[in-house]
Protein backbone atom coordinates (compact mmCIF):
# COMPACT_ATOMS: atom_id res chain seq x y z
CA UNK A 1 0.00 0.00 0.00
CA UNK A 2 1.02 3.75 -0.42
CA UNK A 3 -0.64 6.79 0.51
CA UNK A 4 -2.09 7.20 -2.78
CA UNK A 5 -4.10 3.78 -2.45
CA UNK A 6 -4.56 4.39 1.30
CA UNK A 7 -6.60 7.94 0.13
CA UNK A 8 -8.71 6.37 -2.38
CA UNK A 9 -12.31 8.06 -1.92
CA UNK A 10 -15.04 5.25 -1.36
CA UNK A 11 -18.03 6.64 -3.40
CA UNK A 12 -21.49 6.51 -2.56
CA UNK A 13 -23.23 4.52 -5.53
CA UNK A 14 -26.76 5.04 -5.83
CA UNK A 15 -28.72 1.47 -7.08
CA UNK A 16 -29.14 2.21 -10.56
CA UNK A 17 -32.96 0.05 -9.65
CA UNK A 18 -33.66 3.28 -8.00
CA UNK A 19 -33.26 5.52 -10.75
CA UNK A 20 -36.43 8.03 -11.07
CA UNK A 21 -38.85 8.55 -14.05
CA UNK A 22 -37.59 12.20 -14.18
CA UNK A 23 -35.85 14.50 -13.12
CA UNK A 24 -35.46 18.11 -12.58
CA UNK A 25 -32.12 18.40 -14.39
CA UNK A 26 -30.46 15.40 -16.17
CA UNK A 27 -26.56 16.23 -17.08
CA UNK A 28 -25.06 14.11 -19.78
CA UNK A 29 -21.47 13.44 -19.61
CA UNK A 30 -20.06 12.15 -16.04
CA UNK A 31 -16.73 14.21 -16.85
CA UNK A 32 -15.66 16.94 -14.87
CA UNK A 33 -17.78 19.64 -16.59
CA UNK A 34 -21.01 17.44 -15.97
CA UNK A 35 -20.05 16.25 -12.40
CA UNK A 36 -19.14 19.74 -11.32
CA UNK A 37 -22.21 21.24 -12.57
CA UNK A 38 -24.21 18.74 -10.42
CA UNK A 39 -21.82 19.81 -7.46
CA UNK A 40 -22.61 22.97 -7.53
CA UNK A 41 -26.15 22.72 -8.03
CA UNK A 42 -26.44 20.67 -4.64
CA UNK A 43 -24.16 23.10 -3.06
CA UNK A 44 -24.81 26.80 -4.14
CA UNK A 45 -28.32 26.27 -5.48
CA UNK A 46 -29.46 23.66 -3.61
CA UNK A 47 -30.82 21.65 -6.37
CA UNK A 48 -30.28 17.76 -5.71
CA UNK A 49 -33.04 16.37 -7.86
CA UNK A 50 -30.31 15.86 -10.45
CA UNK A 51 -29.27 13.20 -12.65
CA UNK A 52 -25.54 12.53 -14.53
CA UNK A 53 -26.03 9.97 -17.10
CA UNK A 54 -22.69 8.26 -18.67
CA UNK A 55 -22.20 5.94 -21.24
CA UNK A 56 -19.18 4.64 -19.86
CA UNK A 57 -17.05 5.61 -16.34
CA UNK A 58 -17.33 8.44 -14.70
CA UNK A 59 -14.19 10.44 -15.74
CA UNK A 60 -13.66 7.92 -19.29
CA UNK A 61 -13.74 10.63 -21.43
CA UNK A 62 -10.88 14.20 -21.17
CA UNK A 63 -10.94 14.55 -17.57
CA UNK A 64 -8.68 11.60 -17.77
CA UNK A 65 -6.96 11.95 -20.93
CA UNK A 66 -5.51 15.52 -19.98
CA UNK A 67 -2.32 16.64 -18.99
CA UNK A 68 -3.73 18.14 -15.51
CA UNK A 69 -2.08 22.02 -16.26
CA UNK A 70 -4.01 24.56 -14.29
CA UNK A 71 -3.45 28.23 -15.31
CA UNK A 72 -5.01 31.67 -16.19
CA UNK A 73 -2.05 33.39 -18.61
CA UNK A 74 -4.94 33.14 -21.59
CA UNK A 75 -4.88 36.56 -24.34
CA UNK A 76 -7.97 38.21 -23.88
CA UNK A 77 -9.66 39.55 -21.24
CA UNK A 78 -13.17 37.59 -20.58
CA UNK A 79 -10.65 34.17 -20.81
CA UNK A 80 -8.38 35.51 -18.20
CA UNK A 81 -11.29 36.28 -15.67
CA UNK A 82 -12.69 33.35 -16.00
CA UNK A 83 -9.94 30.83 -15.71
CA UNK A 84 -8.82 32.87 -13.17
CA UNK A 85 -11.60 32.27 -11.02
CA UNK A 86 -11.16 28.68 -11.88
CA UNK A 87 -7.49 28.49 -10.62
CA UNK A 88 -8.82 30.25 -7.15
CA UNK A 89 -12.03 27.81 -7.05
CA UNK A 90 -9.38 24.88 -7.66
CA UNK A 91 -6.54 26.32 -4.74
CA UNK A 92 -9.45 25.89 -2.17
CA UNK A 93 -11.45 22.48 -3.69
CA UNK A 94 -9.55 20.09 -1.40
CA UNK A 95 -11.18 21.95 2.20
CA UNK A 96 -14.08 22.45 0.35
CA UNK A 97 -15.02 19.03 -0.59
CA UNK A 98 -12.68 17.43 2.38
CA UNK A 99 -10.74 15.20 -0.86
CA UNK A 100 -7.11 15.20 -1.59
CA UNK A 101 -6.69 16.08 -5.16
CA UNK A 102 -3.14 16.33 -4.84
CA UNK A 103 -3.18 20.04 -6.02
CA UNK A 104 0.20 21.64 -5.97
CA UNK A 105 1.04 25.16 -7.19
CA UNK A 106 4.23 24.51 -9.43
CA UNK A 107 4.62 28.37 -11.50
CA UNK A 108 4.42 28.27 -15.42
CA UNK A 109 6.72 28.59 -17.66
CA UNK A 110 6.18 29.90 -21.95
CA UNK A 111 9.19 29.88 -23.55
CA UNK A 112 9.53 31.99 -26.91
CA UNK A 113 12.30 31.48 -29.38
CA UNK A 114 11.72 34.53 -32.04
CA UNK A 115 11.30 38.14 -31.23
CA UNK A 116 7.87 37.83 -32.30
CA UNK A 117 7.05 35.24 -30.11
CA UNK A 118 8.37 37.29 -27.47
CA UNK A 119 6.31 40.21 -28.26
CA UNK A 120 3.18 37.85 -27.92
CA UNK A 121 4.75 36.86 -24.41
CA UNK A 122 4.91 40.43 -23.15
CA UNK A 123 1.45 41.39 -24.69
CA UNK A 124 -0.06 38.14 -22.60
CA UNK A 125 1.73 39.82 -19.68
CA UNK A 126 0.32 43.02 -19.66
CA UNK A 127 -3.32 41.93 -20.96
CA UNK A 128 -3.12 39.22 -17.21
CA UNK A 129 -1.77 42.05 -14.72
CA UNK A 130 -4.48 44.03 -15.84
CA UNK A 131 -7.04 41.44 -15.33
CA UNK A 132 -5.94 40.27 -12.12
CA UNK A 133 -3.55 36.89 -13.30
CA UNK A 134 0.01 37.54 -12.13
CA UNK A 135 2.36 36.99 -15.11
CA UNK A 136 5.77 38.63 -15.41
CA UNK A 137 7.86 38.78 -18.75
CA UNK A 138 11.17 36.26 -17.80
CA UNK A 139 14.81 36.59 -19.45
CA UNK A 140 16.51 33.60 -20.35
CA UNK A 141 18.88 33.84 -17.44
CA UNK A 142 15.90 33.77 -15.29
CA UNK A 143 14.28 30.64 -16.86
CA UNK A 144 17.32 28.97 -16.59
CA UNK A 145 17.01 29.95 -12.51
CA UNK A 146 13.46 28.84 -12.48
CA UNK A 147 14.15 25.10 -14.37
CA UNK A 148 18.48 24.26 -13.82
CA UNK A 149 17.66 21.27 -16.84
CA UNK A 150 16.97 23.67 -19.55
CA UNK A 151 19.38 24.08 -22.21
CA UNK A 152 18.61 27.83 -22.91
CA UNK A 153 20.93 27.31 -26.18
CA UNK A 154 17.82 25.20 -27.66
CA UNK A 155 20.46 23.27 -29.14
CA UNK A 156 21.27 25.89 -31.11
CA UNK A 157 17.86 25.43 -33.28
CA UNK A 158 15.62 26.67 -31.20
CA UNK A 159 17.44 29.94 -28.58
CA UNK A 160 14.97 30.51 -25.49
CA UNK A 161 14.99 34.62 -26.09
CA UNK A 162 13.05 34.83 -22.70
CA UNK A 163 9.17 34.00 -21.94
CA UNK A 164 6.41 34.49 -19.18
CA UNK A 165 6.07 33.28 -16.24
CA UNK A 166 3.17 32.34 -14.39
CA UNK A 167 3.32 31.88 -10.44
CA UNK A 168 -0.46 30.58 -10.40
CA UNK A 169 0.26 27.61 -12.38
CA UNK A 170 -0.73 24.04 -10.87
CA UNK A 171 -1.39 21.19 -11.72
CA UNK A 172 -4.31 18.21 -9.62
CA UNK A 173 -4.94 14.82 -10.30
CA UNK A 174 -7.08 14.06 -12.65
CA UNK A 175 -9.31 11.30 -11.61
CA UNK A 176 -9.07 12.33 -8.21
CA UNK A 177 -10.93 15.43 -9.25
CA UNK A 178 -13.57 13.77 -11.25
CA UNK A 179 -14.20 11.40 -7.51
CA UNK A 180 -14.51 14.61 -5.65
CA UNK A 181 -16.92 16.10 -7.91
CA UNK A 182 -18.81 12.81 -7.96
CA UNK A 183 -18.71 11.86 -3.99
CA UNK A 184 -19.44 15.60 -2.80
CA UNK A 185 -22.55 15.73 -5.31
CA UNK A 186 -23.56 12.28 -4.67
CA UNK A 187 -23.47 13.51 -0.33
CA UNK A 188 -26.35 15.70 -1.46
CA UNK A 189 -28.19 13.36 -3.32
CA UNK A 190 -27.71 13.31 -6.88
CA UNK A 191 -27.83 10.06 -8.83
CA UNK A 192 -25.14 9.15 -11.62
CA UNK A 193 -25.55 6.49 -13.32
CA UNK A 194 -23.08 4.80 -15.65
CA UNK A 195 -22.57 2.67 -18.80
CA UNK A 196 -26.13 4.06 -19.81
CA UNK A 197 -25.74 5.45 -23.48
CA UNK A 198 -27.95 8.91 -24.18
CA UNK A 199 -29.73 7.60 -27.59
CA UNK A 200 -31.92 10.30 -28.11
CA UNK A 201 -33.80 13.12 -26.64
CA UNK A 202 -37.44 13.33 -26.02
CA UNK A 203 -38.73 16.54 -27.10
CA UNK A 204 -42.51 18.09 -26.10
CA UNK A 205 -45.26 19.67 -28.81
CA UNK A 206 -43.31 22.93 -28.56
CA UNK A 207 -39.99 21.31 -29.96
CA UNK A 208 -38.70 21.47 -26.64
CA UNK A 209 -36.24 19.13 -24.56
CA UNK A 210 -37.74 17.54 -22.04
CA UNK A 211 -36.03 13.99 -21.30
CA UNK A 212 -33.20 12.16 -22.64
CA UNK A 213 -33.59 8.84 -24.06
CA UNK A 214 -31.43 5.36 -23.45
CA UNK A 215 -31.92 1.82 -23.71
CA UNK A 216 -33.53 1.17 -21.34
CA UNK A 217 -36.15 3.78 -21.72
CA UNK A 218 -36.79 7.25 -21.23
CA UNK A 219 -35.99 9.68 -18.23
CA UNK A 220 -37.62 13.10 -17.61
CA UNK A 221 -36.00 16.06 -17.40
CA UNK A 222 -36.71 19.71 -16.20
CA UNK A 223 -33.54 21.35 -18.55
CA UNK A 224 -31.15 18.49 -19.96
CA UNK A 225 -27.38 20.02 -19.75
CA UNK A 226 -25.16 18.15 -22.84
CA UNK A 227 -21.40 17.92 -21.01
CA UNK A 228 -20.08 15.92 -23.60
CA UNK A 229 -16.60 15.98 -25.08
CA UNK A 230 -15.71 14.93 -28.15
CA UNK A 231 -18.78 14.19 -29.22
CA UNK A 232 -21.07 16.93 -28.26
CA UNK A 233 -21.94 17.51 -32.09
CA UNK A 234 -23.46 13.84 -31.84
CA UNK A 235 -25.91 15.09 -28.54
CA UNK A 236 -26.71 18.50 -30.29
CA UNK A 237 -27.84 16.40 -33.47
CA UNK A 238 -30.25 14.66 -31.82
CA UNK A 239 -32.48 18.28 -31.27
CA UNK A 240 -30.61 19.57 -34.50
CA UNK A 241 -28.32 22.04 -33.00
CA UNK A 242 -25.24 22.92 -35.37
CA UNK A 243 -22.17 23.81 -33.68
CA UNK A 244 -18.87 25.61 -34.20
CA UNK A 245 -17.09 22.60 -33.47
CA UNK A 246 -14.79 19.84 -35.18
CA UNK A 247 -13.47 17.21 -32.94
CA UNK A 248 -9.96 16.31 -33.02
CA UNK A 249 -7.40 13.82 -31.44
CA UNK A 250 -5.00 14.98 -28.73
CA UNK A 251 -1.76 12.89 -27.72
CA UNK A 252 -0.08 12.76 -24.37
CA UNK A 253 2.42 10.41 -23.20
CA UNK A 254 4.56 9.82 -19.85
CA UNK A 255 7.95 8.82 -19.59
CA UNK A 256 9.59 6.50 -16.57
CA UNK A 257 10.33 7.87 -13.75
CA UNK A 258 13.01 10.52 -13.38
CA UNK A 259 14.42 10.37 -9.86
CA UNK A 260 15.63 14.47 -9.74
CA UNK A 261 12.85 16.91 -9.29
CA UNK A 262 11.63 19.08 -12.00
CA UNK A 263 9.51 22.00 -10.40
CA UNK A 264 7.76 24.01 -12.87
CA UNK A 265 5.38 23.61 -15.87
CA UNK A 266 7.21 24.05 -19.00
CA UNK A 267 5.89 25.03 -22.12
CA UNK A 268 6.71 26.81 -25.84
CA UNK A 269 4.32 27.76 -27.63
CA UNK A 270 6.81 28.25 -30.62
CA UNK A 271 7.49 24.78 -30.87
CA UNK A 272 3.81 23.72 -29.03
CA UNK A 273 4.73 21.24 -26.65
CA UNK A 274 4.60 21.36 -22.66
CA UNK A 275 6.20 19.44 -20.19
CA UNK A 276 5.39 19.32 -15.97
CA UNK A 277 6.66 16.45 -13.74
CA UNK A 278 3.50 13.91 -12.36
CA UNK A 279 3.52 13.00 -8.17
CA UNK A 280 4.91 9.64 -9.68
CA UNK A 281 8.07 11.13 -10.97
CA UNK A 282 7.28 10.84 -14.54
CA UNK A 283 7.82 13.35 -16.85
CA UNK A 284 4.37 14.40 -18.92
CA UNK A 285 4.73 15.43 -22.02
CA UNK A 286 1.91 16.94 -24.60
CA UNK A 287 1.56 18.33 -27.67
CA UNK A 288 -0.94 20.57 -30.25
CA UNK A 289 -4.15 18.21 -31.45
CA UNK A 290 -3.69 16.43 -34.69
CA UNK A 291 -4.43 18.52 -37.83
CA UNK A 292 -7.57 16.78 -39.47
CA UNK A 293 -10.75 15.96 -37.00
CA UNK A 294 -11.41 12.54 -36.04
CA UNK A 295 -13.09 10.42 -33.34
CA UNK A 296 -10.45 7.60 -33.17
CA UNK A 297 -8.64 7.88 -30.14
CA UNK A 298 -5.03 5.86 -31.94
CA UNK A 299 -2.29 6.89 -31.21
CA UNK A 300 0.78 7.73 -33.72
CA UNK A 301 4.51 6.98 -33.93
CA UNK A 302 4.65 9.95 -36.22
CA UNK A 303 3.33 12.33 -32.90
CA UNK A 304 5.99 11.09 -30.39
CA UNK A 305 8.60 11.40 -33.17
CA UNK A 306 8.13 14.88 -33.44
CA UNK A 307 7.36 15.69 -29.58
CA UNK A 308 9.84 13.93 -28.83
CA UNK A 309 12.42 15.97 -30.88
CA UNK A 310 11.43 19.06 -29.83
CA UNK A 311 11.14 18.78 -26.21
CA UNK A 312 14.55 17.06 -26.33
CA UNK A 313 16.29 20.17 -27.33
CA UNK A 314 14.90 21.98 -24.56
CA UNK A 315 15.51 19.19 -22.05
CA UNK A 316 18.77 17.34 -23.12
CA UNK A 317 17.71 15.09 -20.03
CA UNK A 318 15.12 13.66 -21.81
CA UNK A 319 17.01 11.79 -23.98
CA UNK A 320 18.18 9.35 -21.06
CA UNK A 321 14.18 8.70 -20.02
CA UNK A 322 12.30 6.10 -22.17
CA UNK A 323 8.44 6.71 -22.69
CA UNK A 324 6.03 4.21 -21.00
CA UNK A 325 2.47 5.54 -22.13
CA UNK A 326 0.59 7.16 -24.62
CA UNK A 327 -2.94 7.91 -25.25
CA UNK A 328 -5.20 10.05 -27.13
CA UNK A 329 -8.29 11.99 -26.36
CA UNK A 330 -10.82 13.16 -28.55
CA UNK A 331 -11.29 17.18 -28.48
CA UNK A 332 -14.40 19.23 -28.93
CA UNK A 333 -12.58 22.09 -30.56
CA UNK A 334 -14.69 25.46 -31.34
CA UNK A 335 -14.01 27.56 -34.16
CA UNK A 336 -12.19 30.68 -31.87
CA UNK A 337 -10.89 28.11 -29.09
CA UNK A 338 -12.82 29.32 -26.78
CA UNK A 339 -15.54 27.48 -25.09
CA UNK A 340 -19.82 27.74 -25.51
CA UNK A 341 -22.06 27.80 -22.72
CA UNK A 342 -25.32 28.83 -21.73
CA UNK A 343 -28.44 28.16 -24.33
CA UNK A 344 -28.54 26.29 -27.86
CA UNK A 345 -31.77 27.93 -28.93
CA UNK A 346 -33.77 24.91 -28.10
CA UNK A 347 -35.83 24.87 -25.01
CA UNK A 348 -34.60 22.62 -21.90
CA UNK A 349 -31.29 22.25 -24.01
CA UNK A 350 -28.12 23.66 -22.84
CA UNK A 351 -24.87 23.32 -23.03
CA UNK A 352 -20.80 23.58 -21.89
CA UNK A 353 -18.58 22.54 -24.67
CA UNK A 354 -15.79 23.43 -26.95
CA UNK A 355 -13.39 22.92 -24.16
CA UNK A 356 -10.84 21.85 -26.73
CA UNK A 357 -7.09 21.25 -25.11
CA UNK A 358 -8.16 23.55 -21.92
CA UNK A 359 -11.03 21.97 -19.98
CA UNK A 360 -9.22 20.32 -17.05
CA UNK A 361 -8.29 24.17 -15.78
CA UNK A 362 -11.85 25.12 -16.52
CA UNK A 363 -13.96 22.47 -14.79
CA UNK A 364 -14.76 24.03 -10.97
CA UNK A 365 -15.55 27.82 -12.81
CA UNK A 366 -17.36 25.69 -15.77
CA UNK A 367 -19.23 24.12 -13.46
CA UNK A 368 -19.83 26.60 -11.18
CA UNK A 369 -21.37 28.82 -13.78
CA UNK A 370 -23.19 26.44 -15.72
CA UNK A 371 -24.87 25.84 -12.49
CA UNK A 372 -25.55 29.47 -11.90
CA UNK A 373 -27.14 29.03 -14.99
CA UNK A 374 -29.52 26.39 -14.50
CA UNK A 375 -30.95 27.63 -10.97
CA UNK A 376 -31.34 31.37 -12.62
CA UNK A 377 -32.19 30.49 -16.17
CA UNK A 378 -29.47 32.86 -17.43
CA UNK A 379 -26.16 33.42 -17.94
CA UNK A 380 -23.68 35.48 -15.48
CA UNK A 381 -22.12 38.50 -16.81
CA UNK A 382 -18.63 35.76 -16.63
CA UNK A 383 -20.27 33.39 -19.54
CA UNK A 384 -22.55 35.67 -20.94
CA UNK A 385 -19.61 36.35 -23.82
CA UNK A 386 -19.13 32.42 -24.29
CA UNK A 387 -22.65 32.14 -25.22
CA UNK A 388 -23.75 29.93 -29.17
CA UNK A 389 -25.04 33.13 -30.32
CA UNK A 390 -22.06 35.21 -30.64
CA UNK A 391 -21.01 33.36 -34.00
CA UNK A 392 -23.92 33.99 -36.08
CA UNK A 393 -23.29 37.61 -34.08
CA UNK A 394 -20.01 37.75 -35.43
CA UNK A 395 -17.96 38.52 -32.40
CA UNK A 396 -16.22 35.36 -31.73
CA UNK A 397 -13.84 35.36 -28.84
CA UNK A 398 -10.60 34.13 -30.93
CA UNK A 399 -8.29 33.42 -28.07
CA UNK A 400 -4.42 32.54 -28.89
CA UNK A 401 -3.67 32.09 -25.37
CA UNK A 402 -5.66 28.61 -26.14
CA UNK A 403 -3.35 25.48 -25.75
CA UNK A 404 -2.37 23.88 -29.14
CA UNK A 405 -3.47 26.64 -31.47
CA UNK A 406 -1.43 29.17 -33.09
CA UNK B 1 -3.94 7.75 -41.14
CA UNK B 2 -0.13 8.47 -42.19
CA UNK B 3 -0.63 8.65 -46.33
CA UNK B 4 -3.26 10.60 -48.31
CA UNK B 5 -3.06 9.26 -52.26
CA UNK B 6 -3.30 12.06 -54.43
CA UNK B 7 -4.20 11.71 -57.68
CA UNK B 8 -1.15 13.84 -59.19
CA UNK B 9 1.66 12.27 -57.09
CA UNK B 10 0.33 9.29 -55.56
CA UNK B 11 0.37 8.02 -52.44
CA UNK B 12 2.68 10.67 -49.97
CA UNK B 13 2.70 11.30 -46.38
CA UNK B 14 -0.02 13.11 -44.84
CA UNK B 15 2.09 16.09 -43.44
CA UNK B 16 2.60 17.07 -46.88
CA UNK B 17 -0.99 17.80 -47.16
CA UNK B 18 -3.22 20.25 -45.28
CA UNK B 19 -6.66 19.74 -43.88
CA UNK B 20 -9.55 22.13 -46.36
CA UNK B 21 -12.82 21.20 -44.82
CA UNK B 22 -15.68 19.17 -45.09
CA UNK B 23 -17.84 19.37 -48.89
CA UNK B 24 -20.38 20.05 -49.15
CA UNK B 25 -20.02 22.88 -45.66
CA UNK B 26 -23.64 23.57 -45.47
CA UNK B 27 -26.32 21.16 -45.15
CA UNK B 28 -29.50 21.32 -47.42
CA UNK B 29 -31.28 21.56 -43.94
CA UNK B 30 -30.16 25.11 -43.06
CA UNK B 31 -32.89 27.10 -45.00
CA UNK B 32 -32.49 31.33 -45.49
CA UNK B 33 -29.63 33.01 -47.02
CA UNK B 34 -28.65 34.75 -43.92
CA UNK B 35 -28.86 31.14 -41.76
CA UNK B 36 -26.83 29.57 -44.42
CA UNK B 37 -24.04 32.31 -44.79
CA UNK B 38 -23.45 32.11 -41.04
CA UNK B 39 -23.48 28.28 -40.71
CA UNK B 40 -21.11 28.56 -43.84
CA UNK B 41 -18.48 30.88 -41.77
CA UNK B 42 -18.61 28.86 -38.81
CA UNK B 43 -20.55 25.77 -38.14
CA UNK B 44 -19.29 22.05 -38.85
CA UNK B 45 -21.37 19.00 -39.40
CA UNK B 46 -18.22 16.92 -37.29
CA UNK B 47 -19.76 13.47 -38.99
CA UNK B 48 -18.81 10.82 -36.62
CA UNK B 49 -18.39 8.51 -39.80
CA UNK B 50 -18.04 8.77 -43.65
CA UNK B 51 -17.43 11.95 -44.67
CA UNK B 52 -16.59 13.82 -47.71
CA UNK B 53 -13.29 16.08 -47.37
CA UNK B 54 -11.51 18.59 -49.50
CA UNK B 55 -7.63 18.62 -48.99
CA UNK B 56 -4.69 20.54 -50.43
CA UNK B 57 -1.17 19.11 -51.38
CA UNK B 58 0.64 21.73 -50.12
CA UNK B 59 4.22 20.28 -49.95
CA UNK B 60 3.59 18.59 -53.37
CA UNK B 61 1.82 19.49 -56.65
CA UNK B 62 -0.01 22.16 -55.05
CA UNK B 63 -3.27 20.81 -55.97
CA UNK B 64 -6.98 20.19 -54.33
CA UNK B 65 -8.22 16.83 -54.02
CA UNK B 66 -11.31 15.27 -52.62
CA UNK B 67 -10.78 12.51 -50.14
CA UNK B 68 -13.36 10.26 -48.78
CA UNK B 69 -12.46 9.37 -45.39
CA UNK B 70 -14.14 7.76 -42.21
CA UNK B 71 -13.54 9.90 -39.48
CA UNK B 72 -14.81 7.44 -36.82
CA UNK B 73 -11.33 5.18 -37.92
CA UNK B 74 -9.44 7.90 -39.71
CA UNK B 75 -8.97 6.16 -42.63
CA UNK B 76 -9.37 6.80 -46.16
CA UNK B 77 -12.39 4.84 -48.34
Amino acid sequence: MNEFVETLLSLDWHDPADTKRAYEVVIIGAGGHGLATAYYLATRHGITNVLVVERSYIGSGNSGRNTTIIRANYGIPESVRFYQHSVDLYSTLETETDCWIMHETKGLMWLAHTESGMRAERSRALINSQCGTDTVVISPEEAKDLCPQLDVSGGGRYPVRGGSYHPGGSTARHDRVVWAYAQGAMKHGVHILQNTEVIGLDRNANGAVCGVKTPSGTIGAGIVMSAVGGRATTVANMADVRLPIRTHALQAFVTNGYAQGFGPILSSTELLTYVSQTARGQMLIGAEFDPQPTYSTQTSFEMLQSVSTKVAVLLPFLRNLRIMRQWTGICDISADFSPIMGATGVDGLCISTGWGTWGFKAIPAGGEQMADYIANGRPSAMIAPFSLTRFAADHPMADQGSTGTR
Amino acid sequence: MTEITCPNCGARPIEEYRFGGEFPAVPESVIGDEARNVDYVWFFNNHDGPSTERWFHDAGCRRWLTLHRDTHTDRAI
